[in-house]
């Protein structure tokens, strides 16, 4: 079956070039992506990921501002009772990581990650989660964090 | 003017740094080499260089970008790079500044003084600058929506210094256009938008001799993802736009366009851009003349500062980027940049720490002080390989503009606003990054640590911390100055702005700078812009 991601990007930051190239890779590997855009905010979000019924949502942080807009935005996925995988990719220092992960989010993709890498970032936050969804204790899924790009030509 | 006789003359007037234009075996070099009746730096159209004696008389100013935290944080790292030999001040705000959004808004949650300084009111520039002889340094501020209330602010804080605006040097970025095309911080629709770059130019072109009003910038272009080409292409055509609206509203070209400056992307591949740097100056004096009826020399000869390409570093084996940087660094000088920041290693990671940042610094004096490429001005020029580049780079420049000329009926200005709006410029760029990224993708690139030579990425460097506490002291400065101003004088003078602004016919900057005076936030002024302007959201493109 086919996928629906929202790709978007929450806070005033503007560089929306890894946005818009993993939109792309996204669409040429069979996923239906909604491109949310520049300037989100957390509810814009969460309302466009319920009106779009997608299956996860990607986030493209280069501000510096994830540790406060990404649980910003997964509690406003939780307001809506949406319970989705969130992958964040772009500029996140490692230090970072394990909040991250301790907030819920599913995938963390840093600069330089392949095609390869993000859209199975993205299938297998899907997976697990879907996983999670049939049993007892829901939980988080497990996160796993890839940036090295897989394979030399 | 050409020929070797013509350029000896100029470069013999030029004043000549005190050192010894000597190979380090002690072989003497001229100032530029090339046949009896070549062109030479300093002749027209420029190709090899804006002046006669270029480094030998003065180095590129290193110009290290800076800003993170509360404005003392920013402060004190200006100090330090002053210490440490940089040249000139380069000021980052933040992301709720550059988008005109006080601390205190609710959607600058989580961003305040990250990417750079939190200024609100005229309090945070005085901080900023605190200790800081204005009338002794450059200063490059990098703000573009709100750019008429940081100038109106620096201007402020010089003034109560008891320096006059007239003195002031440095830089506004100032640059609309590339915003809509690239970075995407816009606020106001393009063409109110124009009239506050215009408004600044033309305040500027009588009021402060020394500034530099835009700096139409092909940096972001590239960041975003464009070609060389492009890059070129669209910020000269910008460019052109600049001009065509200042003449609309009534400037004479010689008046403005000899303080126009340009800021472009170094990136990794050697060649191309040094051919990139010598084909838009050839390029820009061409127009300046022919199309556009400059006279003044100024106005003809393209200046730029350059930085790396922050796209081309990498997270994988950071240390690896000061490599990179070196290289990007010195195609910019061997292309006669006139000022340049080299990117910090770390940079893909976080901002800067401060060792990062003098590593940056030093990668800059080595070119400077012991390559010895600054004796030689466009030392590469009359190379078949370099010259056939150059030729061929514009040339590919000269069809995209003929391209937007189309789209503008014979207009540049109206070409780049119907770009904008039909997302001329924004498929471009996402085409050419797209394209870019399935070539490491399929191994056809190779980015080394990335798809290639990958063992070794085993430890991180330190990385800059942003103390948490940054966000809760700037909302106390801020509240702390909205409570001690004089509430009527700010009110008093967001209704004088608007109604100037509602007034085309109205320079606006004398409002701004009354209001910044009143200790207004830029929130406020920029809000107030909006009533009358409105606001401006792009039609997405993947």
């Amino acid at each position: 079956m086919v996928h629906r991601v929202l790709v978007t990007k929450v806070g005033l930051d503007g560089h929306d070039r890894g946005l818009k190239v993993v939109a792309r890779c996204l669409r040429d590997a069979g996923f239906e992506v909604i491109y949310g855009g520049l300037r989100q905010t957390p509810e814009m979000i969460a309302a466009t990921a319920a009106q779009e019924d997608v299956d996860a949502v990607g986030l493209s942080m280069h501000s510096g501002g994830h540790l406060a807009l990404v649980p910003a935005v997964l509690q406003a996925l939780r307001a809506r009772g949406l319970n989705l995988p969130v992958v964040v990719g772009g500029i996140i220092p490692t230090r970072d990581f394990d909040t991250l992960r301790r907030m819920g989010v599913s995938r963390i993709l840093l600069p330089g990650a392949s095609a390869k890498e993000v859209v199975e970032a993205v299938s297998e936050a899907i997976a697990q989660a879907r996983e999670h969804d049939g049993s007892q204790d829901p939980g988080h899924p497990r996160p796993t964090i890839s940036y090295e790009r897989a394979g030399s030509p | 003017m050409t020929g070797r006789a013509d350029w000896r003359r100029a470069y013999e007037a030029a004043p000549l740094r005190d050192h010894d234009a000597v190979t380090i075996s002690g072989i003497p070099l001229e100032p530029a080499y090339g046949a009896e009746d070549d062109l030479y730096p300093g002749q027209w159209p420029y190709t090899r260089g804006p002046y006669a004696s270029m480094y030998r008389s003065k180095l590129w100013t290193m110009r290290m970008f800076a800003g993170f935290g509360t404005p003392e944080d920013t402060n004190a790292r200006f100090k330090e790079l002053l210490c440490s030999g940089g040249t000139g001040l380069s000021t980052a705000f933040d992301l709720p500044t550059l988008m005109g959004r006080d601390s205190d808004d609710p959607l600058a949650l989580g961003e305040v003084g990250k990417g750079g300084v939190a200024v609100d009111t005229l309090a945070d520039m005085e901080d900023l600058f605190s200790g800081i002889d204005l009338s002794k340094v450059t200063t490059s501020m990098t703000i573009n929506s709100p750019a008429i209330a940081l100038l109106a602010m620096y201007v402020a804080v010089a003034e109560k210094a008891g320096i006059e605006r007239r003195v002031l040097g440095g830089t506004i970025q100032n640059d609309i256009l590339k915003e809509y095309q690239a970075q995407k911080e816009y606020v106001f629709p393009p063409r109110p938008s124009m009239r506050l770059v215009t408004d600044v130019v033309s305040f500027c072109a009588a009021e402060m001799p020394k500034w530099h009003p835009i700096s139409i910038s092909g940096y972001h272009i590239r960041e975003a993802g464009s070609t060389a080409v492009q890059e070129l292409a669209f910020t000269l055509a910008n460019g052109f736009a600049y001009v065509e609206a200042a003449r609309a509203a009534g400037m004479e070209v010689d008046a403005f366009a000899p303080r126009l400056s340009f800021f472009f992307n170094a990136h990794i591949d050697f060649f191309e851009e040094i051919a990139k740097y010598r084909a838009a100056r050839r390029i820009w004096a061409r127009w300046m003349k022919q199309r556009y009826g400059a006279t003044n020399e100024r106005s003809m000869q393209l200046r730029f500062h350059t930085q790396t390409a922050g796209v081309s570093l990498t997270a994988q084996q950071p240390e690896v980027n000061i490599a990179r940087v070196a290289i990007e660094a010195l195609a910019a000088v061997l292309g006669g940049t006139q000022s340049l920041h080299t990117d910090a290693f770390d940079e893909a990671l976080a901002l800067p720490t401060d060792k990062a940042a003098r590593i940056a610094l030093r990668t800059q004096q080595v070119i400077a002080h012991e390559t010895g490429v600054a004796h030689v001005a466009d030392p590469l020029g009359g190379a078949p390989f370099v010259e056939w580049l150059t030729d061929e780079v514009e040339r590919q420049a000269e069809a995209l503009f003929a391209e937007l000329e189309q789209l503008g009926n014979g207009s540049m200005l109206e070409g780049v606003y119907r770009g904008i709006e039909e997302n001329w410029f924004q498929t471009r760029i996402a085409e050419a990054s797209a394209d870019f990224e399935r070539r490491l993708n399929d191994g056809r690139r190779i980015l080394v640590g990335v798809n290639a030579f990958t063992e070794g990425d085993e430890h991180e460097p330190e990385l800059l911390a942003i103390e948490a506490q940054t966000e809760e002291l700037q909302l106390k400065r801020l509240a702390t100055v909205k409570a001690t101003r004089n509430s009527d004088a700010v009110s008093e003078s967001l209704a004088a702005l608007r109604s100037d602004a509602a007034d085309p016919t109205v320079n606006l900057f004398p409002a701004v700078l009354e209001a910044v005076r009143a200790y207004a936030t830029v929130g406020e002024i920029m809000a107030t812009l909006a009533e009358v302007f409105g606001t401006w959201d792009e039609r997405s493109v993947v």
